[in-house]
């Protein structure tokens, strides 16, 4: 092994040690927060601080003991699926209307104030509103998860179209390219990496929104599953709970940004 | 060969200026363009050579005047009048095979799958390409991009090529090879070329007529020179026959005594 490969495990490993060091710090002063050993018998199971053997939350994710008890596999199967649905809902509404933005100057102009002014507002300021509207707590999260994570793909892709090249144009211009040939030979093409970019931060947010949307909405998913651990005062749980969150938002990074590299035609042939 | 092919009649372009005169880049441009010629329009930079090929291609319009092809008045770009772009503009994420076959399938989409095949094939072996045929065009070299680019041009069987300083942004051994190239296809296909240029050995050893620009603003042709000289031509053996000698000098001294820039 090489110095830098070394350097690259042992630099994180010194601050993890470091975080455990505070973490253990934080527990000493704070009465009744977990420490890191109490966690990692909660995640793991063993034998806890009062004497009892327990199982880990994190060796059986798979349990369901009712309707309102299940493993932590479930919870974040609940939230992945809303998540998935308000992205893909975003998607579908977000790419026909940044193309529409990107190409034409009067819908940039009526559409972008509106954006500018709702993209910053707060998923937890849409939250009670939209439970007023649907009443039903997989529609609020979903359509909480739209409206917050539309905004990055609308505007990266109008940017992507934007992009496109006047040569590119001139070439669609002299072979006559009808405007849906436009849309689909040249402006498509050109925007494809901006709409992935636009997609990636779009999931980061909806993954971010979930957790405070269950938290609010209640029944079952990884948000609500940390906030009932709170009430159950579990607070071991509810640090294996950002743990997991803070994975499962990694890895749905790191598997965007692979869909987004195989399409992005910038990236190919440079091998 | 009698027939009127490509006219420009009395063409100008002028640009508005906000509170001020509209600025007039190009006025009274007369030129009669005969079936398989080819000229070549120098100027100096800023002459409005360019604004006169893209009024040609229907990418911009003139503001007056009248351009008929084949005595059908040109009303913005169409395949018939094929460009070849100076920065090449080729698709980057189209495949050289794909850009030539993208514009084939639009232009003739009467052509069935093996039809369609064998004619990007063809013109991607006129071009001398066969080793590139599934590169991106970002894999290749700048002269080969401009070579797909006159591919691309020539595929769609146009009636006239229009070439925008079709080899400027590249090297001078690339630039040779390049008009070898363009002038042993042109032995084969037998075009009507428009080619811009700034580049008075380029215009002698390529064109039938050279038309030469004045200075804008109100540029208009100044001068037309016919060069006499047998093709196929060879530019070694050119530069001691007293017809390219002649030539040189008369577009130089158009370009650099009667109408020289001092500002450059």
């Amino acid at each position: 092994m090489n110095n830098e490969s070394v350097k690259k495990i042992l630099l994180p490993l010194l601050v993890f040690l470091f975080i455990i060091g505070v973490w253990s710090g934080i527990a000493s002063t704070v009465e009744d927060f977990p420490t890191p050993s109490d966690t990692y018998i909660a995640a793991f199971g063993g034998i806890n601080a009062d004497g009892d053997e327990i199982i880990g939350v994190l060796t059986d994710p798979f349990y369901i003991e009712n309707q309102d008890d299940k493993g932590l596999f479930w919870q974040i199967m609940e939230s992945l699926k809303r998540v998935f649905a308000g992205f893909f809902i975003a998607i579908l509404v977000g790419v026909p209307v940044g193309l529409l933005i990107g190409m034409s100057k009067n819908a940039y102009n009526a559409f972008n104030p509106f954006i500018q002014i709702l993209k910053p507002v707060s998923p937890l300021a849409w939250l009670p509103l939209l439970l007023f509207i649907f009443q039903d707590i997989n529609m609020t999260a979903i359509s909480t998860i739209f409206i917050t994570s539309i905004w990055p793909i609308i505007i990266n892709t109008s940017l992507g179209v934007k992009s496109v090249n006047e040569d590119y144009m001139n070439v669609a211009k002299v072979l006559q390219f009808s405007p849906l040939e436009k849309i689909t030979k040249i402006i498509l093409p050109v925007s494809v990496p901006y709409i992935f970019t636009g997609m990636r931060l779009s999931l980061g947010i909806a993954w971010l929104v979930i957790v405070a949307a269950e938290m609010l909405t209640g029944g079952i998913g990884i948000g609500f599953w940390i906030w009932d651990e709170y009430n159950n005062l579990n607070y071991h749980n509810i640090i294996i709970g950002i743990i997991v969150v803070g994975l499962i938002g990694y890895i749905l990074d790191l598997i965007m940004g692979m869909i987004a590299d195989y399409f992005d035609y910038t990236k190919k042939g440079r091998a | 060969m009698s027939k009127k092919f490509l006219s420009l009649k009395n063409i100008q372009k002028r640009f508005p200026i906000p509170g001020k005169d509209d600025y007039i880049a190009v006025t009274d441009v007369n030129l009669e363009i005969k079936k398989n010629e080819i000229i070549s329009i120098i100027g100096h930079s800023g002459c409005g050579k360019s604004t006169l090929l893209n009024i040609i291609s229907g990418l911009d319009a003139q503001s007056d005047g009248d351009i008929l092809l084949e005595n059908k008045h040109v009303l913005g770009p169409g395949p018939e009048r094929a460009v070849v772009f100076q920065n090449h503009s080729l698709l980057p994420w189209l495949s050289v095979y794909k850009n030539i076959e993208l514009a084939v399938k639009k232009v003739m989409p009467e052509l069935d799958a093996t039809e369609l095949e064998l004619r990007v094939n063809k013109f991607i072996e006129m071009v001398n390409l066969e080793h590139a045929r599934d590169k991106l065009p970002d894999e290749i070299s700048g002269g080969m991009k401009q070579r797909v680019g006159i591919a691309r041009a020539l595929s769609i069987q146009p009636k006239v090529l229009l070439m925008d300083e079709p080899f400027g942004a590249l090297d001078s051994l690339t630039r040779a090879n390049l008009q070898e190239h363009l002038m042993r296809i042109q032995q084969k296909v037998e075009n009507t070329v428009v080619i811009i240029t700034h580049d008075i050995d380029e215009a002698v050893l390529l064109s039938d007529r050279v038309i030469m620009m004045t200075n804008g603003p109100e540029a208009t042709i100044g001068e037309i020179l016919e060069v006499n000289l047998q093709r196929p031509r060879n530019r070694v053996e050119l530069q001691h026959d007293p017809e390219y000698i002649r030539c040189r000098e008369s577009i130089l001294s158009f370009l650099y005594e009667k109408f020289a820039k001092e500002d450059e």
